[in-house]
């Protein structure tokens, strides 16, 4: 990294060795996570926003997993059921998540058809993944470098929401196709099920603390 | 690779005579730095992580308020004029975003509703008003109103669950859903609520959080 040659010519960095970032902790100081103010070690709460100050959310990876837990648990009756009911004059038709994207690709929308795959199939899934890996990272020798780790992290934080689509797409469905008997459209239990599971697996991504990726061994290239 | 006059380093590390007042700790890596506020329009950065810990513009607070009273505004109509209509066969049915927050309100589904109204519109607005009370004062050059600190959090904390955006993708998504089955018209919310979004994206990268964090500090006010 070019970067570190900038750091090398700091001042500050007399008689370090291999590591040349200083973080809080060393100094014994805990750092808030909020606004980034600093504090003796032994503070329990930030004076500046109020925050509960951790040095480290050590504790908080038993929440990372129950979170996920219930995130996979409500995932799988979301895949089962029907997201909505959709009846026309003489058809009533229940369609599942993966269903409802095949019977719109078969109608040529692809692009959409690949937009709720990738939101509701892909991104859960994949987030599932990447939050255990994560997790289990922390504990284990790994392959991936901590800046490697830590962009996955921040890709799960900010992907995590847009899983909300379908539930999005079916709100907005239930309340406008309402044409008394020609057509209905209503939302099935996996409308709520779905919703858990986005809102748990994005706790259990907040409840993560990334700065215990960096606790771990230095990267070999860094 | 970010160019190096947006990636200055903060600091090196933090130099022994200046008070912990004086330093910031990277949130997500907790690397600590002496901070150093760059020009404005630059952006200072975790020289481990790349993550922006200061970014001050020009008359920022301003511009925030003004963004944070149009997301309010627009939002009002957004939610309850129509936003999309439909025609099967002669019959019509116009729907409001309220109209959608509304579809699961029957049987077991009044979670769903609630989640939805707070994730598209309550948190939004919401997020908004705190921002105003927080800034308004500090604009005028007064002290910040009590609780400010409190209120500045909060808006944070919501931040990840503020899903407007979000919302404007899953109409796209439920448009092609019912093509076929109906044709379909966009209302006037439907604009205001496309607009919205970009308001709200306005307001949040506008904001420096760190320059808002330090003048709510009474020790660190300038």
């Amino acid at each position: 990294m070019p970067l570190d040659d900038l750091e090398s010519a700091g001042p500050g960095d007399k008689g370090m060795t291999g590591t040349d970032v200083v973080t809080a902790r060393d100094r014994g100081l805990v750092a808030c996570t909020r606004c980034t103010r600093v504090w003796p070690m032994d503070t329990e709460t930030c004076a500046r926003c109020g925050s509960t100050l951790r040095s480290r959310r050590d504790r908080h990876l038993q929440r990372v997993w129950a979170w996920l837990s219930v995130g996979i648990v409500c995932y799988i009756p979301a895949n089962l059921y029907p997201m909505l009911k959709t009846r026309t004059l003489f058809v009533e038709q229940d369609s599942t998540i993966i269903a409802g994207a095949v019977e719109i690709a078969q109608h040529g929308g692809y692009g959409i058809a690949l937009v709720i795959l990738v939101a509701s199939v892909l991104i859960p899934i994949g987030k599932f993944i990447s939050i255990a890996y994560l997790a289990l990272s922390l504990k284990r020798q790994v392959k991936m470098s901590r800046h490697r780790r830590h962009q996955l992290y921040e890709v799960v934080e900010f992907i995590g929401r847009w899983s909300m689509i379908d539930v999005f797409v079916v709100a907005i469905l239930s309340s406008l196709v309402q044409l008394s008997a020609i057509a209905s459209i209503n939302p099935g239990p996996a409308a709520i099920t779905f919703a858990l599971s986005v809102i748990f697996t994005m706790l259990a991504a907040l409840s993560f603390d990334p700065r215990m990726i960096w606790d771990g061994p230095e990267d070999r290239q860094e | 690779m970010i160019g190096p006059q947006l990636n200055e380093p903060v600091a090196t590390t933090a130099a022994p005579e200046d008070g912990p007042e004086e330093w910031i700790a990277c949130p997500q890596c907790d690397a600590l730095f002496t901070a150093t506020v760059p020009a404005l329009g630059e952006r200072a950065c975790c020289t481990r992580c790349q993550t922006v810990l200061i970014a001050p513009r020009r008359g920022a607070f301003l511009r925030v308020i003004a963004f944070a009273i149009t997301v309010m505004i627009l939002m009002i109509g957004a939610t309850f004029f129509p936003f999309l209509q439909v025609r099967v066969a002669g019959m019509r049915n116009a729907a409001s975003v309220f109209d959608a927050v509304l579809a699961f309100v029957d049987g077991p589904m009044v979670a769903l509703s609630v989640a939805v109204a707070a994730l598209i519109v309550l948190i939004p607005v919401m997020r908004a008003a705190l921002v105003v009370y927080v800034l308004f004062p500090l604009t005028i050059g007064r002290a910040p109103y009590r609780g400010a600190a409190w209120a500045f959090r909060l808006a944070e904390v919501l931040r990840p669950w503020s899903m407007a955006e979000i919302f404007v993708i899953g109409c796209a998504v439920a448009l092609v859903k019912i093509s076929d089955l109906a044709h379909v018209d966009y209302g006037p919310a439907f604009w205001m609520f496309g607009s919205l979004v970009v308001v709200i994206g306005l307001q949040d990268s506008s904001m420096c959080r760190w320059t808002i964090w330090k003048a709510l500090d009474p020790e660190t006010r300038a």
